[in-house]
């Protein structure tokens, strides 16, 4: 399927029954939720209730996660059927219709921390001639960055299109003083694999860990050493079943006198021989 | 549109607007809605308030009620106080209505209690 961010701008593409979806694909709803509380995890907030910024809230699936662990949010959103949904949902945050690319008319200071869910892929988007992508997400960022505080995180889930977009916002994201970069959590797991952009506004930090790293290696059947260097060979098991079958079958176009295969052919003796 | 995010709210994304700060607030339809009382919230965002915005918004949609004109001391333990804050902060939203620019006097509307911030190309 092409990515919807070829198909239309945000604020079209999110229209009306777009928007349905959010309210009733279960399906849908668990992922956001999913990766919104993920999110969260990585903001690594102290334990008092924080006030934070949605940044493409949308429906406010993502923002009802911030409210259930004690949070006040402010969202923001492109489209308006998106936003009529989080009112649907009467969500407690606040919510405000604008586009992330124009930057944020917030204040210095006034958030605590910031998530986005599914948004950022759409600013690498040149939806209209005037639209530069690197100058959006240097607005953008520029602006999330002074009105966050200075010990504040902001966690994006995004789908980067490739290693050029993931480059291209990482810098411009950088360039406007984050430090930061990106968690992948399954990284070998083509279904579940994310990417979070962990933005830091405080100074560097270590990145934290991602999830599921190990699990190539709990794919590891155990096998003996003998069988894994046989398979690689293509060969079978010598006194195997298929091993004399092979043979047999050899013999035959060889023209040798060879014994029918039967379901006792390759079988192990019951030691009363 | 709580005064919470009003406190916040600056028209400074537009070209030519320094500071975009505090913006207006012409209100057409204002509600109040009873929400959850969280003392710890509502201390810890009392030092990032401009208290005078906080305080100027409310009476100008009519509901500065008998909040104080300046942050008392010792306001974490004073409970009453801490009340009054959170009623003007998240409880009283304009629903219908329009923020102004005090530069430019760009006006941005509110529907449905969310305010259109979205800016013309031109604008930027
Ligand atoms: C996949 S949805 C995620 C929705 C949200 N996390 C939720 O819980 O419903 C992506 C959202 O990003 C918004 N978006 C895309 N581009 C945007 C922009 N330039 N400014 C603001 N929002 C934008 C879309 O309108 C859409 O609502």
């Amino acid at each position: 399927m092409a990515r919807p961010e070829y198909q239309a701008p945000p604020e079209v593409f999110y229209s009306e029954c777009e928007a349905r979806k959010y309210s009733q694909n279960s399906r849908m709803i668990d992922i956001q939720v999913q990766m919104s509380e993920r999110a969260v995890e990585l903001l690594a907030l102290s334990d008092e209730p924080h006030f934070l910024l949605d940044l493409g809230c949308g429906s406010g699936l993502s923002g009802s996660v911030l409210e259930d662990q004690g949070h006040t949010w402010v969202g923001i959103d492109i489209s308006s059927a998106m936003l009529d949904v989080a009112l649907e949902r009467d969500v407690e945050g606040d919510l405000l219709l604008g586009d992330l690319g124009q930057g944020l008319p917030f204040r210095a200071g006034a958030f605590d921390g910031a998530v986005s869910i599914s948004a950022l892929q759409w600013l690498c988007n040149a939806d209209k001639s005037s639209h530069h992508p690197a100058k959006r997400l240097y607005t953008f960022f520029s602006s999330l960055y002074a009105c966050m505080n200075r010990t504040a995180r902001a966690v994006f889930q995004f789908y980067p299109e490739n290693s050029d977009q993931m480059e291209l916002v990482t810098s411009q994201a950088m360039r406007a003083g984050f430090f930061g970069g990106v968690v992948v959590d399954y990284p070998n797991s083509t279904k579940a694999k994310k990417f979070f952009l962990v933005l830091m506004s405080g100074g560097a930090a270590p990145l934290p860990k991602p999830m599921g790293e190990s699990e190539e290696k709990e794919g590891i059947s155990y096998t003996s050493k003998r069988e894994q260097l046989k398979k690689m060979r293509g060969k079978p098991l010598k006194k195997s079943r298929e091993w004399i079958l092979e043979k047999k079958e050899r013999r035959r176009r060889q023209g040798k006198p060879t014994r029918h295969d039967t379901k006792y052919s390759g079988r192990k003796r019951s030691g009363r021989f | 549109m709580k005064l919470l995010t009003h406190n916040m709210l600056t028209s400074k994304c537009l070209k030519g607007v320094n500071v975009g700060y505090p913006l207006g607030i012409v209100a057409k339809d204002v509600k109040v809605l009873e929400t959850e009382f969280n003392s710890e919230f509502v201390s810890r965002i009392i030092p990032k308030l401009d208290w005078d915005t906080l305080w100027n918004a409310a009476d100008s949609i009519g509901h500065a009620g008998d909040l104080p004109r300046a942050v008392c001391d010792d306001y974490e333990n004073d409970v009453e106080f801490l009340k009054k804050v959170h009623h003007v902060l998240v409880e009283v939203e304009v629903i219908e209505g329009e923020l102004v620019c005090p530069e430019s006097g760009r006006k941005f509307s509110i529907n449905k209690g969310i305010p259109n911030m979205l800016l013309n190309e031109d604008e930027l």
